[in-house]
């Protein structure tokens, strides 16, 4: 900004500022908006050129998502019933009837398992080591800290084959757990470091404070540090929750029937049946709308917790 | 209410002695101060009697128990800390009632008694108030009442008006003051602050370097210096030190300063050596008659009385006289102490030597 002031900024320059984020919201925004627009488009106008802002939308994008569909001669459609919903309506179009459930809801209901059981659990694991860390004398507490730490120093795929191997061995290859165990096993570094410094800044003495009104040590964990460490809690499990929501290689790696999430599940779409841009579009943004609905409830907490560290004495 | 008994209580932080063997005795009722300079191990020392931090050896019997082991949680004692540490994420009320909901009193009692306590400190008006805008008084206020709710056998206070205002902290005192002698529980208070000590306290403990320098009375501590740290922290200005060669024998009744005989209390043991000769800045008379001269170098006029800064040839003096009497800087002034009140160290290990005026009130 050009109008620096310490007193109140002029209208002009508040004018100025409010336009620039304007502007920079919708250019950050446009590509979102483009992918919920595709989602209701025709195959035929999501390609089309120029593209068309205006469009007449439809949910084919969505029902070709959820379903899979077979095509059938003009004699065999002629002789079915008339289209018992929209769905099928939409589907007849194209000469075809919805054969059955698409595995999408399959994918994207594991991906809300594997996302949030891992967010959990490497918040709760997180919270308990960071507070072990930060109030108790525990032998070579550097070092074990730096090994935590270390574990971040190289891109988790690095270790692809050795998990790769291990996950087959130990039978945890398209699993559940396996997969929660190991976007937990790279956010708990990330959770520990992090909650670490939250708890550090809560004063010892609220704790004390406790321990003499007459609770336990786990007491008083429960009841005064864990509601001020809730902004840390809330910030971490954000964080845990995109990786885990968005990773893709070790997904495409180690899932492929069972556990598969939804990330390496969407770019299939592409194959079946030509390009359904619309379709990809769809699950794009259902697969948005978790995270976008947590991180929007957390807000608050976040915002406090990421200039957390910024306005420390 | 409960009597409090420290005995050869020891601390040890890896390499650091925080407290090197402490013992006393705190009577039922009394207000009891613990008084140092900052790092001399009284922190350490109450939170080890309050049971927040475990002692290397030694034992802590509250109320006939020894409890050196055992959980804060079943010493039944009230904590006031410095920075008052009320929990934020509640409201006033809450955190008043909050060590009765620990003991499971039921809500009708809780609401009760801390309805009781608010009136006792003034402070029912704040009851439903977030703790975060309040002022610091009232924090504090808060912070006791949450100590007094519960009955404890015994109140531990760190530095309880150190985060005040100093207009506010005279204040306070007072209030805390009037609270204990109408609660009248055994109460445990740590300062550094030796005004306050004197002004608060039935008792005095003087810490340095983790040891116990001297406890009793604040008259005695201040009167009666067992040590020439306990002489020099507390009073302001502190006690002067006139530093000679001596020897006599028990029962002597005079010291010579260089070449001029000074009376002094009857001494009970002999000595021979360095000594320090110890008189406060109010029991030093500036007249014309008085045999070791000075020279005066400054004069603090302070309302009632005057700060006197002498240079006498055994070394620099401070003595307070009244405001009124006329003070040239650079003129030279005869000086003359009070007999009784003069105290002599061993200037080598800065222990007081016995004599008349402080004999069975010095301690260790």
């Amino acid at each position: 900004m050009s109008a620096v002031s310490i007193t109140e900024p002029t209208s002009r320059a508040k004018w100025v500022a409010g336009s620039l984020v304007c502007l920079y919201a919708a250019i950050t925004l446009l590509p979102l908006l483009w992918i919920f627009a595709t989602g209701f488009k025709s195959p035929a106008d999501a390609i089309s050129y120029p593209p068309k802002v205006f469009f007449d939308p439809t949910v084919e994008g969505y029902v070709n998502l959820f379903t899979t569909r077979t095509r059938l001669s003009p004699e065999a459609l002629a002789e079915l019933p008339p289209p018992a919903n929209l769905a099928e309506e939409i589907v007849r179009k194209y000469d075809m009837v919805i054969a059955g459930p698409s595995r999408f809801g399959e994918r994207f209901l594991n991906s809300v398992i594997i996302g949030f059981g891992s967010t959990f659990l490497s918040t709760f694991l997180g919270v308990l080591a960071a507070y072990a860390f930060s109030r108790f004398k525990v032998p070579l507490k550097d070092d074990l800290l730096f090994f935590i730490l270390s574990t971040r120093m190289m891109p988790p795929i690095a270790v692809a084959i050795p998990i790769f191997l291990m996950y087959r061995t130990l039978g945890l290859s398209d699993t559940h757990l396996g997969m929660i165990l190991l976007y937990t096993a790279v956010n708990i570094s990330l959770a520990v470091w992090l909650l670490k410094g939250f708890i550090d800044e809560i004063p010892r003495e609220y704790e004390e404070a406790a321990l003499i009104d007459g609770y336990t040590r786990f007491q008083a964990f429960r009841k005064v540090v864990l509601p001020q460490a809730a902004t840390g809690i809330a910030s971490t499990a954000i964080f845990c929750l995109i990786f885990a929501w968005n990773e893709y290689a070790f997904a495409v790696l180690l899932t492929s029937g069972v556990a598969q999430t939804a990330p390496p599940f969407i770019p299939t779409i592409i194959g079946v049946g030509g390009q359904d841009w619309p379709a990809v579009a769809a699950g794009a943004t259902l697969f948005l709308l978790p995270v976008m609905v947590f991180t929007v409830a957390l807000r608050k907490h976040l915002l406090r917790g990421i200039t957390f560290g910024a306005v420390r004495k | 209410m409960a009597e409090i008994v420290v005995r050869d209580l020891r601390k040890e932080f890896d390499e650091f002695v925080a407290v090197k063997g402490s013992s006393f005795t705190i009577r039922d009722g009394e207000f009891f101060m613990l008084l140092g300079p900052s790092g001399c191990g009284k922190t350490t020392t109450l939170r080890m009697i309050a049971g927040l931090e475990l002692p290397t050896s030694g034992e802590i019997y509250i109320d006939g128990e020894e409890v050196g082991r055992k959980p804060a949680s079943q010493r039944d004692i009230a904590f006031v800390f410095q920075m008052f540490a009320l929990y934020p994420h509640m409201n006033v009320r809450k955190n008043i009632a909050y060590p009765l909901v620990s003991q499971g009193w039921p809500r009708a009692r809780v609401a009760e008694k801390v309805a009781e306590v608010a009136r006792i400190l003034g402070i029912e008006g704040i009851l439903d108030r977030p703790v975060g805008g309040l002022s610091g008084g009232d924090r504090q206020r808060v912070a006791l009442g949450r100590a007094i709710v519960r009955s404890p056998k015994a109140f531990m206070m760190d530095e309880p008006l150190g985060a005040l205002d100093a207009e506010f902290r005279e204040h306070m005192a007072e209030e805390l003051r009037a609270l204990h002698d109408r609660m009248g529980a055994t109460t445990v208070y740590v300062t550094h602050d030796q005004l306050e000590a004197m002004q608060m306290g039935d008792k005095i403990v003087v810490m340095n370097h983790g040891v116990v320098e001297q406890f009793g009375a604040p008259q005695d501590v201040y009167d009666k210096p067992a040590t020439m740290f306990v002489a020099d922290f507390i009073g302001s200005p502190s006690m002067n030190f006139l530093r000679v060669r001596g020897a006599f024998a028990a029962g002597a009744r005079q010291v010579s300063l260089r070449h001029h005989a000074v009376a002094v209390p009857e001494q009970r043991e002999a000595f021979e050596g360095d000594l320090a000769f110890g008189v406060r800045p109010e029991h030093i008379g500036l007249t014309d008659a008085g045999g070791l001269r000075a020279r005066v170098v400054a004069a603090e006029y302070l309302g009632t009385t005057q700060i006197v800064t002498l240079e006498t040839e055994l070394g620099p003096l401070k003595a307070r006289a009244p405001s009124d009497q006329p003070m040239r800087v650079g003129e030279t002034v005869g000086l003359e102490f009070d007999a009784s009140r003069v105290t002599l160290f061993d200037a080598g290990s800065g222990r007081a030597l016995r004599s008349a005026l402080n004999e069975g009130a010095l301690h260790g």
